[in-house]
């Protein structure tokens, strides 16, 4: 099995990159004693990660829990201040930049938490809390004032604009999710940071919310970067998906690729580990079960981070670590030795 | 998709000339709220055998988790009231037998593994001596008895170096492994009936799968009736002999597992189905249900699934339906379940497009 997907034609080919992140690192001190810390160690949640974002386009990034997902979410935000690396909006370098300059820039970068209960202040009304930006931003406050404002938001995001005097605690889970969106959307920025959106939703609400999220991007052009650990919803709402493992991606590539032909050895165990929704499948699929942990961040393996876990790891996987890069026929990068494509682990849906 | 797989003979609930290991009879539980009494199971009924495994499947406030606890009898009461019901093992009713006779059954014949293992553990007690104390207290085993057992006990369910962690702390281990002791914990006396709630829900997914393998060896091997509580279609799909479907503390549908995924026979079913985004299925749109699930203090007269519900008349409105069969094994609670079932049902209504509402077909102009 060589020659396998058709490299499908990249629509976002052509257009400019919003975001660009060159070799970002943040790593976390682990120290030791009162009065004196020492610093024993550190714990490397995000070590040396690239890619870019084009306009409209939505990059999905997935890996386990302890991966550096969030990390990355918050190293983008400048919630935390990256160790290393560059991160570039629309060539402007995002990370230098200070005082009005910075806060120009924040607008144009928002996000949206996981857990709709915590993310939400208890006790600013609805309205207070979506007309928030404008306070912090007066400059982009709006003309048709901010109160109007707030309503179109609600509307936009599918809630009645008449609970805008309403607290988060008379929203459902999907409700204020919505809500939370609509904070995001407030400012008019062009990137949307998605940290696990939909993970805290019953499945029923997840599909709604997606769905909102699909359409505000065609509406508004945004770009999203979307962090979940649920590799069936990354899939339908990505058009590019980076697998992180470790504080490193793995695979990067377009949804097809990742999804029709996974090429690292990571890629496939968690896809062959996600259950089908479909039970006359049942033992007809090539189960991958990955044995043992991910190992400690503070001190991760030489060489290849996945080579304690992987069934193809050799001597070279020891000493030399792998780089993210296209290899022989395989379209995407991929950061093994010795990628090779399975088109076998998710069969084709008929 | 096809149906032919469906063993033959196979019917959900009923096995003719065996009494079930674990039946539950129209059971009702009620919670007194200051908003009202909120009723969280409405009307329940299943059976387990032997060697199988059932799966309620349902969203958040469906009353799984209720279900669950009743049965083991550790639900909180008051809030919590049983207003109705029976819950037999072997034939037995267990809501009428005292609580030294239950507690004989608890952990013993019935146990169960919680969705968080971390919170379900002692955090000062080292885990060998949390799986020994099983060992002591029901087998009445020595100190040192019971902690052999123990070791062997966490070799079985695949920790690695089980002698040594046997003096670990909970918060030494992780996810994956603090729910292997769990399980290790609930199959320790060989339980007849094992109840998950969410066992794998705190999981990453290649953990997920390790831990769903092991629970369906332990099955085999011990010849367990399993209840899996779940909101996972996928994990569902892999695992379960036969499903039941809630909704508002009520089952909506029972049928076996290629039937509910084959030929859904209510429009609830239809629609989850229809929700999730599958891995093997780039897709566009989601056909998500439209609106929310109903207050448990405050239910809509009829089918309570029928403010979502796009097939919905004004009999789904006002009268109640029951759960009964559409086909061979196949239970479902809907007015309209044959049309359903056969995918002829008039659709009234379709979802508005922001997903909060729904809008009458019939008032929309004709195109």
């Amino acid at each position: 099995m060589s020659l396998s997907v058709p490299a499908a034609a990249d629509p976002f080919a052509d257009k400019p990159s919003v975001l660009e992140v060159e070799g970002l690192v943040k790593h976390f001190p682990i120290t030791q004693g009162i009065v004196f810390q020492r610093k024993v160690g550190a714990v490397k949640a995000v070590d040396g990660v690239s890619f870019n974002l084009r306009e409209g386009e939505t990059l999905g990034i997935v890996g386990e829990s302890g991966c550096g997902k969030s990390t990355l979410a918050k190293l983008l935000m400048r919630l935390e201040e990256p160790d290393a690396g560059t991160v570039k909006f629309r060539g402007e370098d995002f990370l230098s930049v200070k005082g009005d300059e910075l806060r120009r820039l924040r607008r144009k970068i928002q996000i949206i938490f996981q857990d709709p209960y915590t993310s939400l202040n208890p006790r600013m009304s609805v309205g207070d809390i979506i007309a928030e930006p404008f306070k912090l931003h007066p400059e982009e406050k709006p003309k048709q004032g901010i109160r109007n404002r707030v309503k179109e938001l609600l509307d936009l995001v599918g809630l009645n604009p008449e609970h805008i005097n309403r607290y988060p605690h008379q929203f459902s889970g999907g409700q204020r999710q919505r809500i939370g969106i609509a904070r995001g959307l407030a400012l008019n920025p062009d990137v949307i940071i998605c940290d696990e959106p939909v993970s805290a939703l019953d499945v029923s609400v997840q599909a709604q919310v997606m769905n909102l999220l699909d359409d505000l991007q065609k509406e508004f052009g945004l770009s999203y970067i979307f962090i979940a650990h649920d590799l069936s919803v990354v899939r339908h709402i990505s058009d590019r998906v980076g697998v992180m493992y470790l504080g490193k991606l793995a695979e990067l590539g377009t949804q097809e690729e990742i999804y029709t032909g996974p090429s690292h050895p990571y890629t496939q165990a968690l896809l062959s580990a996600v259950p089908l929704p479909d039970p006359t499948l049942r033992g007809a699929r090539e189960q991958i079960v990955l044995q043992g942990d991910p190992p400690n961040p503070a001190n991760p393996p030489s060489g290849c981070r996945f080579r304690t876990r992987c069934w193809k790891a050799t001597e070279i996987c020891a000493t030399q670590e792998p780089e993210l890069i296209s290899r022989g026929q395989i379209t995407q990068l991929s950061a093994c030795h010795h990628a090779q494509q399975n088109e076998k682990i998710i069969p084709a849906h008929s | 998709m096809t149906q032919s797989q469906t063993p033959a003979g196979f019917t959900p609930g009923t096995r003719p000339g065996e009494v079930p290991l674990l039946e539950v009879k129209d059971l009702q539980v009620e919670f007194r709220t200051k908003a009202g009494v909120a009723k969280a199971i409405n009307g329940l009924n299943f059976s387990l055998h032997a060697g199988e495994t059932l799966a309620i499947l349902g969203e958040s406030g469906s009353g799984k988790s209720v279900t669950a606890q009743t049965i083991m009898g550790i639900l909180d009461m008051p809030p919590g009231k049983i207003a109705g019901g029976e819950i037999r093992y072997r034939g037995e009713d267990l809501l009428s037998m005292d609580e030294e006779s239950r507690r004989k059954l608890r952990g013993v014949k019935i146990a169960m593994i919680f969705q968080d293992a971390l919170s379900s553990l002692n955090p000062v007690l080292p885990v060998g001596w949390q799986i020994a104390e099983m060992f002591r207290v029901h087998r009445g085993l020595k100190r040192k008895e019971a902690k052999v057992k123990a070791v062997e006990m966490m070799q079985r369910v695949g920790i690695p170096g089980a002698e040594e962690r046997a003096g670990d702390f909970p918060h030494q281990f992780s996810g994956g492994m603090r729910q292997r002791i769990m399980i290790a914990m609930a199959i320790a006396l060989d339980p007849d009936v094992l109840i998950a709630d969410e066992p794998t829900t705190a999981l990453d997914v290649t953990v997920q799968a390790q831990v769903m393998r092991l629970l369906k060896d332990l099955q085999t091997e011990f010849n367990m009736g399993l209840i899996l509580i779940t909101h996972d279609l996928g994990v569902v799909a892999d695992v379960a002999d036969k499903i039941a479907v809630m909704y508002s503390g009520r089952v909506m549908e029972a049928a076996d597992v290629y039937e509910i995924y084959g030929r859904p026979g209510h429009p609830y079913t239809q629609g989850l189905l229809n929700s999730i985004p599958r891995i093997d299925d780039e897709g566009g749109r989601l056909r998500a249900i439209s609106g929310l699930p109903p207050s448990l203090t405050d239910m809509p007269p009829g089918c309570p699934f029928n403010p979502r519900c796009e097939f919905a008349t004004d009999r789904c409105r006002t009268e109640r339906p029951e759960l009964r069969p559409v086909a061979e094994g196949h239970l479902s609670a809907c007015h309209y379940a044959e049309d359903v079932y056969a995918g002829t049902a008039t659709r009234t209504r379709r979802p508005s497009p922001t997903g909060a509402g729904m809008i009458d077909v019939s008032e929309e102009a004709p195109q």
